[in-house]
């Protein structure tokens, strides 16, 4: 008895040694966290894995009389309330107005969208942890850099971007091809106007740290410049730089909807999930689900990484740890 | 404080100047230029495109936009107020689109943003506020969950979709409210103003769910941040009621910082709502700058940028002051 006591102890004791270890039985705890990061793996599996066992070509368009045959098809469960509706099992979500087999287009679309969501945050971050880092360390550049940085927050973003999109479309467009010059774009742009916050924690928190004695310990020893901040800073300002990583996810993935929305952003044959909706709002009230459809998958995306964020900056958090 | 707010406010002046020159330069590699009119000869063409400054080098351009939106605007308003006749002959910024003076359209646009906008942000104000401080009062409790989850799907669901969800809901199967906001509508009787509010219930609700998630999150956070602190049990120990404890001590500390975040977010009532004007077809200032970026209306796009850089700055200012005279232990000086 008093054996099994000590293993028991002995065993979450080991458990909780490792800091990341501890964080992960934290965010364990967090339910509304899990659910997310459940749903948003999800999501991703099937949108990457999902073409491999739906093979239907999303952008193929039939020939002219098939085309009128096989286009608007609407998705098969409106066959239980309307039993004249036009259905069929070959189209499970229906079709779109050429005929485009909608579950193929919205797996296609979640690809770029969760794509341009990925690959922004990680220019933000890579960005926002560089402005913060240097000039939380260096004390010369530390007022240039955060002069820029409030001078990007000052910047009206939206519309900026909005023009940007029209500057550069086309000669991106020429040197990467039409989907890879509108990716680079719109990944670009919403990259580098959405790293500021992550500066201006990063740096607080490097400024924080600079004062310890562990620095100082290292600094005594002789250690470089650049080892300083790749093995003692950096690893210190990882978890605020975690939390607005997922939170930037989120962020880039509305960012990208909205400039599709607005009409300045992927082109139709590549569509992302805000393209697609935008689409569909003109016919909306006939074909309801062409909107709903793509409008619930990016916000279960986007609610399922905000909880995701919140789980993490819940667990990384010494105070509420534990509790 | 004083001095701080003087210091503050001349800095804003070289901060503005700065902005400016950017989105100048970014739109001087714009290849736009204004359309002639198809009858139009291509002779009288170029004399009229020189004459509104198309190719004139950006060290001319610059600062005769700046001397025309600094100077002239300003007194041109003041002629306005007071019936006076300064500006007369003295050229204005011109929007290409309309060939009228771009501040003449923007404050034809401008109530209709600032009726929908801010009721939208005052409604969500009066929400956000006693949910955010009942939520962090039961803490875990069912109220707190249901509330935080709403908060979270406020702040997921993106304009675009939840606009156009509400138009399909209410007014294509209920029919309770229009889908197009009429800004033709004089409201002089009951009829008009019931119309009014019925045109304005939808736009307000979708911008107020975003905005009452932001807030009632940070009163929230502020709130159970200030309900553990020393004062409070030692409000709780000298026999002050519940309610006196919670509404009037740490209410009133935990709105210092929610009140500086609803300051930061006034920019937003002028410019930040173009989505939810684009789905409802509020022609408000949002709008205007969509319709001005496609059809490559240069000066006009210019102004509001520039405007809403303005209000940017200038809230910032307001935020950081009101954040002063708020918190005692803060001073600047």
């Amino acid at each position: 008895m008093t054996e099994q006591t000590v293993d028991r102890l002995a065993g979450s004791e080991g458990a909780s040694r490792s800091q990341w270890g501890d964080v992960w039985h934290q965010f364990k705890r967090h339910r509304g966290a899990l659910i997310g990061a459940i749903t948003f793996l999800a999501i991703i599996a099937a949108v990457y894995l999902g073409p491999l066992v739906w093979t239907t070509d999303p952008q193929y368009v039939p020939p002219t009389v098939e085309m009128i045959k096989a286009r608007d098809f609407r998705p098969i469960y409106v066959a239980l309330v309307d039993s004249t509706a036009k259905t069929s099992w070959a189209h499970p979500l229906g079709t779109d107005n050429l005929a485009r087999d909608q579950l193929a287009r919205l797996m296609s679309g979640g690809q770029i969208s969760i794509a341009v969501g990925l690959a922004a945050m990680i220019v933000s971050i890579v960005v926002g942890t560089f402005v913060g880092v240097v000039a939380g360390y260096s004390r010369m550049l530390d007022g240039p850099l955060m002069r820029f940085t409030d001078l990007m927050l000052s910047l009206p973003l939206l519309p900026l971007s909005l023009v940007a999109v029209l500057l550069f479309r086309e000669s991106l467009a020429a040197r990467f091809g039409p989907e890879g010059g509108i990716f680079v774009l719109i990944v670009g742009l919403v990259g580098f106007t959405s790293w500021m916050q992550t500066a201006r924690i990063v740096r607080g928190d490097v400024l924080a740290l600079k004062e310890r004695e562990f620095v100082l310990a290292a600094r005594s020893i002789g250690t470089k410049d650049s080892k300083m901040i790749t093995r003692h800073i950096l690893p210190n300002v990882m978890s605020p730089i975690m939390v607005s990583a997922t939170l930037g996810i989120a962020a880039a993935i509305i960012t990208e909807s909205a400039l599709s929305f607005l009409g300045l952003g992927f082109p139709p044959d590549f569509p992302t999930w805000g393209k697609l909706l935008s689409d569909s709002v003109d016919r909306m009230v006939l074909y309801p689900e062409r909107v709903i459809w793509p409008g619930a998958l990016i916000s279960v995306t986007v609610l399922a990484v905000n909880y995701m964020g919140d789980g993490i900056r819940d667990a990384l958090d010494p105070r509420i740890r534990g509790r | 404080m004083l001095t701080f707010t003087i210091r503050r406010l001349i800095l804003a002046v070289p901060t503005l100047l700065f902005i400016s020159l950017v989105i100048f330069l970014i739109l001087e590699l714009s290849p736009a230029e204004p359309v002639c009119p198809l009858t139009m000869p291509s002779d009288v063409c170029a004399s009229w495109k020189a004459a509104m400054g198309v190719g004139q080098p950006i060290y001319i351009s610059f600062p005769k936009w700046l001397y025309q939106f600094m100077v002239v605007e300003p007194l041109v308003l003041v002629d306005y107020m007071f019936g006076t006749s300064i500006t007369d002959g003295q050229f204005r910024v011109m929007s290409w689109q309309t060939r009228s003076p771009v501040m003449d359209i923007v404050a034809q646009r401008i109530p209709q943003t600032l009726w929908v906008v801010g009721t939208a942000y005052v409604v969500a104000i009066l929400i956000a506020i006693p949910v955010g401080v009942y939520s962090a009062y039961k803490q875990y409790s069912i109220f707190d969950n249901i509330g935080t989850f709403i908060t979270m799907v406020g702040f997921s669901v993106p304009p675009f979709f939840s606009g156009v969800l509400v138009i399909v809901i209410f007014s294509v199967y209920l029919g309770w409210f229009p889908s197009i906001y009429d800004t033709t509508l004089v409201v002089n009787d009951w009829a008009s103003f019931k119309k009014q509010l019925l045109q304005m219930v939808m736009p307000v609700m979708v911008l107020a769910l975003q905005i009452t998630s932001q807030i009632s999150r940070f009163m929230r956070a502020s709130m159970l941040d200030n309900l553990n602190q020393d004062y409070v049990r030692t409000a709780r120990a000298k026999g002050l009621g519940e309610k006196t404890v919670v509404l009037v001590h740490v209410l009133r500390n935990s709105m210092i910082p929610v009140v500086t975040v609803i300051a930061l977010g006034i920019p937003n009532i002028f410019g930040g709502a173009i989505i939810t004007e684009v789905v409802f077809k509020v022609n408000g200032i949002g709008q205007l700058l969509i319709t001005a970026i496609q059809a490559n209306d240069l000066p006009m796009v210019q102004t509001l940028a520039f405007v809403f850089a303005v209000l940017i700055v200038l809230f910032n200012l307001i935020a950081d002051i009101l954040y002063g005279i708020l918190d005692p232990r803060i001073r600047y000086d």
